[in-house]
């Protein structure tokens, strides 16, 4: 076959892009866009929408506030005495959360945090519907970090052969 | 327009043309910019383009021409302000003029005098006069240098656009575009009549040197280095705001729509159909209806012509400056000259 030159094979390229975004979305065309008012967008499961929080991980030993570059988590807490794990025992000291505030304004979603937890308390969820009028809106409270719980997918299946993770 | 000119007071023939004129321009404008820059690209870029003002986008024109209007008019405080204001005129007006030769139909035309060619190529050289005037009097490194630039490359584009718009002429033996219309309807190849005789079979190569030509004069994308952003920001438009950057890119594309028009007319065969398929034997004996017909079917080319230069454009990456000026002297130049003679010849063998 003879070789089709470059500029004709560009002229069909854009051509059948084309034919694809109007050819009905039944038939498997349409365009790659989403119009997204009006249809949500499905971002990739493992997108990296927004920080969720899950409470009762959290120990307040402050790792991630240490290691955020931006200095956008604030964490308040205060010993606490939990019930002993066997009866008879004395009750554990436990570190109780007051406050654990993500200023999403100033996070850049670097996800050092994530990396860094060691109780596995902080999450990437794809929830990417957060945005307010007034910047100051954008400190996002732990009750609220923690509704973002329910958004985040299940851990992805470990590969054949793995050591299995103990404790969570 | 002398159809209705016949019975009617100077006046009124005016406003008819003015009227007549603004529509012929503004027309072609918001329907490539509709058609194709909204909607054709977007679709090449698997995106759906404007969708929420008016149903598909259709509406989206006018809010764009709104917003245009409602900014402030800014001078850049070195300029050359009365230069700098004119610019976009000048610009605007030669697109005017073109349209002014173009004929729509038998009788539906604003003028029509035998050196229509001839103006037409004339005239269409003012715009490069409203580009230098902008890039020269902005006070601004980019505007001066994307002016240079686009003097350079519309001078340089002008010479094998009338090259090869001679073979036309040397086949039609007229620069009148009307007559150059009816003789393509009116005409036969070898005894066969069923086709007519557009000029675009026996002026093939005229016509491709014609259409990069004019692709480059548009300064559309292959050869879009005086408003190329990556290097001079937006060219000689850089200053403009507001409505006079408005008229700047109605101008564009009223442009592309009027060179599209009339290359429809020297090759398509412009406002009419092959004359045999109506029984038509002579220019008089054309039926009235081809006065409406005619800038229906006109239009028609125009679009599938601008259709093709608006492809291109979003085809193809941008040529490098000397890249552009080789290609027009040591190739387009060449070719639209044997072009010339190979017609020449021909004409006189047969």
């Amino acid at each position: 076959m003879p070789k089709v030159p470059g500029m004709i094979k560009g002229l069909g390229v854009t051509a059948r892009t084309m034919a694809e975004t109007i050819k009905p979305k039944k038939l498997g065309g349409g365009a790659h866009t989403v119009q997204y008012p009006h249809e949500k967008e499905s971002p990739p499961i493992r997108a990296r929408g927004v920080i969720a929080l899950r409470e009762d991980n959290c120990t307040a030993c402050m790792l991630c506030a240490r290691s955020c570059p931006d200095w956008c988590i604030f964490i308040e807490a205060h010993k606490d005495l939990a019930p002993p794990r066997r009866a008879g025992g004395a009750p554990r000291k436990v570190n109780k959360l007051d406050r654990f505030d993500i200023d999403y304004a100033l996070c850049m979603y670097c996800g050092i945090c994530v990396e860094v937890c060691p109780f596995d308390a902080l999450f990437w969820s794809p929830e990417y519907e957060y945005s307010e009028p007034k910047i100051a809106d954008l400190l996002h409270d732990k009750t609220k970090l923690g509704e973002w719980m329910e958004t985040v997918p299940e851990a992805p299946a470990l590969e054949a052969g793995a050591e299995k993770k103990k404790g969570k | 327009m002398s159809l209705l000119a016949a019975d009617l007071p100077y006046w009124a023939q005016s406003l008819l043309r003015v009227l007549g004129g603004t529509v012929a321009v503004l027309l072609p404008a918001g329907t490539i910019v509709y058609l194709f820059l909204f909607k054709m690209m977007s679709f090449m870029q698997s995106r759906l383009g404007p969708m929420e003002a008016g149903p598909y986008g259709s509406l989206q024109l006018f809010a764009e021409v709104g917003k245009w209007l409602q900014k402030e008019d800014i001078a850049p405080e070195n300029a050359d302000t009365r230069v700098f204001r004119m610019a976009p005129l000048v610009v605007l007006v030669s697109t005017f003029l073109l349209v002014a030769v173009v004929p729509f139909g038998p009788d539906a035309y604003f003028t029509d005098f035998d050196a229509g060619v001839f103006y037409m190529l004339a005239v269409s050289s003012i715009s490069t006069l409203g580009i230098l005037m902008a890039g020269w009097s902005s006070a601004n490194k980019y505007s001066l240098l994307g002016g240079l630039r686009a003097a350079g490359q519309l001078i340089a584009y002008e010479l094998p656009m009338v090259l090869s718009v001679i073979g036309v002429v040397i086949q039609a033996g007229t620069m009148n575009l009307q007559s150059i219309v009816i003789q393509q309807n009116d005409g036969e190849i070898f005894g066969f009549d069923g086709l007519g005789n557009p000029f675009l079979l026996t002026q093939f190569v005229g016509f491709l040197v014609f259409m990069i030509s004019v692709q480059a004069e548009l300064t559309q994308t292959p050869f879009d280095m005086p408003i190329a952003e990556s290097e001079l920001v937006s060219g000689y438009m850089t200053e403009y705001s507001g409505f006079r950057f408005l008229i700047f890119f109605i101008a564009e594309f009223a442009t592309a729509g009027v060179f599209s028009l009339i290359a429809s007319v020297l090759f398509l065969g412009g406002w009419g159909l092959p004359f045999s398929w109506f029984g038509w034997e002579s220019v008089d004996g054309i039926d009235n209806w081809m006065n409406v017909g005619g800038p229906l079917i006109l239009v028609t080319k125009m679009v599938v012509l601008s259709g093709i230069i608006m492809w291109v454009r979003f085809s193809f990456p941008r040529m490098r400056e000397d890249q552009l000026q080789r290609f027009a002297w040591k190739v387009l130049v060449p070719i639209s000259l044997v072009n010339i003679m190979i017609t020449a010849i021909l004409k006189v063998v047969f």
